[in-house]
């Protein structure tokens, strides 16, 4: 309910349209009752009374009743129509804006397709309920009135009379809901049974056909397609008898006004027009009563995809200028971490006061096990994250103490997980510097050591890259995601430096265009790649959340620690595994 | 909505252009025909409903001109209403049994079309799957069959009762005054008109709405995924700027289609409001000079009601027929597509092998005019390891697909213990053969299900036993539900290398006689590394084995190393061997990695 009302917090700013549609749906559900009472007066005054000279006006009237009311009725839903529009275009672009700016630990916690769902399906209901379902449930309660008003107003005992009915006709569309309604959700979640089983089918086609098990599969697959036959029948059932149950209902209204108003018309207490019209009139009820139950649904569904969507409008992202805030001027790259603690949660710990020194141009090289704090130590430097003691300074200014935008404008980032968004090559290079020139971006290209590749496409830098675009393998993406930092030429750069597999000749091309992108600059990388590691200024070894060991590649090697262990089981096998393996998947 | 189809809006502008004809039936009649005495009688039950719809104006006439103006009879009155009373109870009971008998049959038919799909798709080679995307593939089991399942369910019924409801509105009509019901069925080429082009118009508006809203959604889910990028480059403002114009385009969109559906109902309704009127008026006059009755009249008003919703079902079956088509073609497409590896007509059971494996003079290709493989001739004897090593795209994959059979070879042959593979049934070969692949696929279920995936009456001992055997169980154990621990959409809880312990297990677990592995290259930390190599170690032992290999010690420690290059064996010897041979490729490998490590 709330939330409902919270909704319409947004559809108030067009209250003008919104006033002018309500007028006229009470206009047009008053002219439905019209048309009965032409009905009424052609049969009573024409035909059996035989005022014959205005039978062609009574029934062009019925034309021109119908012409008003339907340019009504299309003025009144166009009107709603757009509100209903105009409301979910606001609320789509809050919810990006939004989305855009909820931190990091935001994301760690919602699941993709759960936000994707909310600002779409979510949001699709509320259109269907603002432009459709309040005005229908709005209309049917005033077509109710209406009605009841006009047949009272002809003959209260057939009104009472044929009105009985519509209790019974409620009960069976509740019943109808709530039997029938459900079961159309079981039948979608036995399809997405049976859309699992087949989809691990095909996609481990391989380990079916390896392991011999394509009987069993069948066997699988027949269980779930059976229930989902089951589940249709069980459905078909009940929608087959509730269904045709509403029809017979308002039958059984229509044969209570044959009989009792046919025996009035008999008895003279009544004309046979307005028998005629009563029937009339309470088909004009049948509608709004079969909607009730969905107009209900809807109201429900509305009420708590509005509550999913405000829950994510109400959330503050955790990093946020200070009021007051400055603008962070050019940096010369210093970063410091005193005594920094961290935690994701603000409980457990997961940096633990850290302390690191890096001069401006120096290259940090972070090491460690899965869970060490690697990452996190990386996240704090744009303020991914803010740290829960202690202080992150750039050239000795608390990084809290700037704008967010001033300070992410001078760290270049390259990620794990190389993201390129679905556009051009060209596009995806300047992502973070729009306006650069075609000579900037070619030069990055270059420095990145992709833009022989890029070339050698048929569209070479407008190339599409994405589902419907190009297929990059992950080497060249990482070199597109370089020379998207290179271009944006920042004074600190944070690197994740994975080792996808690749093959020894795009290795090389990775290692050059890494290099070219450290130099001269204030550098956080986590480092998997023994090239890297050597030539840092300093290695840091991270072991739960604290520095365990820290200096230089030859210090380190000398002293025989945590270092030495890592190089002999991991970079060693690095050397000799890249041999044979150098040359493998490069097209992963 | 008939028997629980529902379908407006689902066609596309693909679906629109669509010629219908009668070579849909053709191609499902095989499926339909066990079910036809069920649709025939909901074909009997749906005619029964239609009368009922029929007789009530018809009642309602008598009721009026007989009953209530003519012989003032309140008794044959209440007889009537009682009769018209059980009209209603009868259309609602044949309803009932309409649906009931009609869906049955459509169910089952969609039942065994569906199962019919998969069944096939487990017998298709690879190279199907390599050719079509699985999301195709899955479209066509689950899209495509539900598209029939309104054709066969009421579509093709719904032909017969609408044109039986239509032709009987107008015979009734016809036999009452056929002056007034010509008059009025001047009204029905303009409902028809509305039927059909003026909905094609409204469905193409929504597809448009469908492809605007589509690009909205896929540029918020890509902000979403790639959030982290936009907050790095600091794009916010920039994106919201394109996500407005995107959102905006999608609501003019929706404006359009909601301006030409509102108009869609005033305008059925006008049309309407014209039969009315040349029933009021011309009926009137008739009334007039005594030609009809009130009662008459009064039924040609419901009748004139009446005439819409038969053709507006007409034309949506029409619809529902395109849209089938569309769709049969494509499954028919599927099932008519011949698995390309097959049992020999005259296959034998692989009897129980040593593993002794020959490629003799094997050349292949994905496509037969391009060769991935040349003249391949490799041999192993039983309890070897042979370790594949070579360039990407050299075709060590090809050489250990072939060895399962994952296709067949166009040139020479491989044998088992002499048994040439394409003379024993594939099932029995599967059967002896252990494969764990680079992808280490996981099905949903539990870590035990996994394991035994591939000897499903295996002892909790066994699988056990399995898992110990790979130094799996250790962190099993560890796991909250331990072997009951569900391993979700792809194994996403679990980390890549424990993932591969357990499609180690996996393979262990059948002992196979001849293992064939491909190592996976992704990077594990220092820790799983080792017990990966000890498990491999393991897995290895005892068997004859084809391994692609990326670690030294797998390579060191095989008996063989094939060095492949181009699709031809190159070089053939142990580690030591190859090592010494200064202009080999092996060593070309080796040496190009340690000149590459110094640049750095």
């Amino acid at each position: 309910m709330d939330s409902i009302v919270r909704l319409f917090g947004y559809v108030r700013k067009y209250w003008f349209r919104l006033t002018c549609a309500i007028i006229l749906m009470l206009v047009g559900t008053a002219l439905l009752m019209v048309q009965p009472k032409i009905i009424e007066f052609t049969f009573d005054h024409i035909y059996e009374e035989g005022n014959w000279s205005m039978l062609v006006l009574a029934a062009l009237s019925v034309i021109g009743v119908t012409l008003l009311q339907g340019a009504i009725n299309y003025t009144e839903r166009i009107m709603m129509e757009w509100i209903g529009q105009r409301t979910i275009y606001d609320l789509r672009n809050s919810i990006y804006q939004h989305l855009q700016n909820l931190s990091f630990s935001f994301y760690d916690k919602a699941q993709t397709g759960q936000l994707m769902s909310r600002a779409t399906a979510d949001v699709e209901q509320l259109r269907r309920f603002i432009s459709f379902g309040t005005m229908r449930l709005v209309s049917s309660f005033f077509t109710f009135v209406f009605v009841l008003v006009t047949c009272l107003s002809m003959n209260w005992q057939l009104t009472i009379l044929s009105l009985s009915t519509m209790p019974f006709l409620a009960w069976s569309v509740a019943m109808f809901s709530k039997h029938v309604r459900p079961r159309y959700r079981k039948i979608q979640q036995q399809m997405a049974e049976l859309t699992t089983v087949l989809q691990e089918n095909v996609t481990g086609v391989r380990v079916v056909r390896a392991f011999a098990q394509e009987e069993r599969e069948i066997e699988k697959f027949r269980k779930k397609n059976w229930e989902y036959l089951e589940q249709n029948i069980i459905t078909v059932r009940l929608w087959a008898f509730y269904f045709p149950l509403m029809n017979f209902i308002t039958g059984a209204g229509t044969t209570l006004i044959l009989w009792y108003g046919g025996r009035s018309v008999i008895l003279g207490t009544m004309t046979i027009g307005q028998m005629l019209a009563f029937n009339a009139l309470l088909m004009r009820l049948v509608a709004p009563v079969r909607m009730l139950g969905w107009l209900v649904n809807m109201y429900n569904q509305a009420s708590a995809a509005t509550s999913r969507i405000f829950e994510i409008l109400d959330t503050k992202p955790d990093v946020q200028d200070r009021p007051g805030a400055k603008s962070m001027a050019a940096v010369k790259g210093h970063i410091r971490f005193e005594d920094v603690s961290f935690g994701y949660d603000g409980e457990s710990l997961v940096l633990k006061h850290l302390n690191i020194d890096a001069r401006p141009g120096q290259r940090v090289a972070l090491l460690g096990a899965t869970g060490s704090g690697k990452s996190t130590v990386i996240n704090l430097i744009p303020r991914f994250y803010d740290v829960s003691e202690g202080k992150v300074t750039v050239d000795g200014t608390d990084i809290r103490d700037v704008t967010i935008e001033s300070l992410r404008k001078q760290i270049g980032i390259v990620l794990q997980e190389t993201f390129l968004f679905s556009a051009t090559i060209r596009e995806n290079i300047a992502y973070g510097h729009t306006n650069a020139t075609e000579a900037e971006i070619i030069a990055a290209a270059k420095a990145a050591r992709i833009h022989d590749f890029i070339i050698s496409l048929p569209e070479g830098y407008d190339s599409l890259v994405g589902e419907r675009g190009v297929g990059l393998s992950g080497g060249q993406k990482q070199r597109i995601a370089i020379a998207r930092a290179l271009l944006m030429d920042p004074r600190i750069l944070i690197l994740d430096d994975s080792t996808s597999s690749v093959d020894t000749e795009t290795e090389y091309l990775i290692q050059l265009a890494l290099e070219e992108l450290m130099q001269n600059r204030t550098t956080f990388v986590i480092a998997q790649r023994l090239s890297t590691v050597k030539n840092a200024d300093q290695i840091i070894v991270l072991q739960d959340g604290a520095i365990a060991e820290q200096g230089t590649h030859e210090v380190l090697l000398e002293q025989g620690g945590i270092y030495r262990e890592i190089y002999d089981l991991q970079f060693k096998q690095q050397e000799l595994q890249s041999v044979i393996a150098g040359a493998e998947g490069g097209a992963c | 909505m008939r028997g629980g189809g529902h379908g407006h809006g689902r066609f596309d502008a693909e679906t629109l252009n669509v010629k219908v004809d009668a070579s849909v039936i053709k191609r499902i009649g095989p499926f339909i025909w066990p079910y036809r005495f069920y649709l025939l009688a909901g074909l009997v039950f749906m005619l029964a409903v239609s009368v009922t719809g029929l007789a009530t104006p018809i009642l309602m006439r008598t009721a009026i001109d007989r009953f209530i103006r003519e012989e003032r009879n309140i008794d044959g009155l209440t007889t009537i209403s009682l009769i018209y009373l059980v009209v209603y109870i009868l259309n609602w009971i044949c309803t009932y049994w309409q649906t009931y008998f009609v869906s049955w049959a459509g169910q089952n038919i969609i039942y065994s079309i569906r199962q019919r799909l998969f069944e096939h798709l487990q017998r298709l080679s690879f190279n199907f799957y390599d050719r079509i995307e699985a999301g195709r593939v899955m479209s066509r089991v689950t899209n495509d069959v539900n598209a029939l399942s309104e054709l066969v369910s009421s579509g093709i019924l719904n032909v017969i009762n609408d044109i039986f409801k239509l032709v009987g509105i107008v015979g009734i009509m016809l036999s009452f005054n056929w002056r007034l019901a010509l008059l009025t069925f001047t009204t029905l080429p303009f409902l028809v008109l509305l039927a059909t082009k003026f909905r094609t118009r409204m469905q193409l508006a929504y597809h448009q709405v469908r492809r605007k809203i589509a690009t909205v959604n896929a540029n918020l889910q890509e902000n979403i995924s790639g959030i982290r990028v936009v907050q790095s480059f600091t794009r916010e403002d920039q994106n919201s700027q394109r996500f407005d114009a995107t959102n905006m385009e999608n609501m003019q969109a929706n404006m359009q289609a909601a301006q030409l559906n509102s108009m869609f109902g005033p305008l059925v309704e006008l049309v309407g409001a014209v039969g009315i009127c040349m029933v009021l008026w011309y009926g009137g006059s008739l009334i007039r000079t005594g030609v009809l009755t009130v009662g008459t009249v009064y039924a040609f008003y419901n009748y004139v009601g009446q005439f819409f919703m038969p053709i507006r079902d007409l034309s949506h079956v029409y619809n529902i027929w395109q849209s089938a088509t569309v769709s049969v073609n494509r499954i028919f497409e599927l099932l008519e597509t011949e698995p390309e590896v097959q049992d020999a007509p005259d296959a034998y059971d692989l009897p129980v092998i040593k593993g002794r494996v020959v490629f003799d003079g094997v050349t292949f290709g994905y496509y037969p005019e391009q060769p991935v493989l040349h003249d391949v001739v490799i041999a192993a004897e039983p309890g070897q390891t042979v370790a594949l090593v070579g360039p990407t795209g050299a075709g060590k994959s090809s050489t250990i697909n072939l060895l399962s059979r994952f296709y067949d070879p166009q040139e020479g042959r491989i044998t088992i213990d002499g048994h040439d593979l394409r003379q024993v049934t594939l099932k029995s070969l599967h059967q002896q053969l252990g494969i764990v692949l680079q992808d280490t696929f996981l099905f949903s279920g539990t870590i035990h299900d996994n394991i035994c995936y591939g000897r499903p009456d295996a002892t909790d001992e066994q699988v056990m036993a399995a898992a110990t055997m790979v130094g799996a169980h250790e962190f099993i154990m560890r796991l909250p539900q331990g072997y009951d621990t569900e391993v979700h959409e792809r194994g996403s809880r679990l980390s890549i290398g424990q993932r591969q312990l357990i499609s180690f297990a996996r393979a262990l677990l059948c002992d196979p006689r001849i293992l064939i592995l491909d190592e996976a290259t992704s990077s594990v930390d220092a820790y799983t590394e080792v017990i990966i190599q000890k498990a491999l170690d393991r897995l290895l032992r005892d068997r004859t084995a084809f391994v692609i290999a990326h670690r030294l010690s797998t390579i060191r420690n095989a008996d063989k190393i094939v060095v492949i290059d181009q699709g031809r064996v190159v070089e053939e010897g142990t580690h030591d061997e190859l090592l010494a041979r200064e202009d080999g490729l092996y060593r070309t490998l080796y040496d190009m990695q340690f000149k590459h490590q110094e640049t750095a």
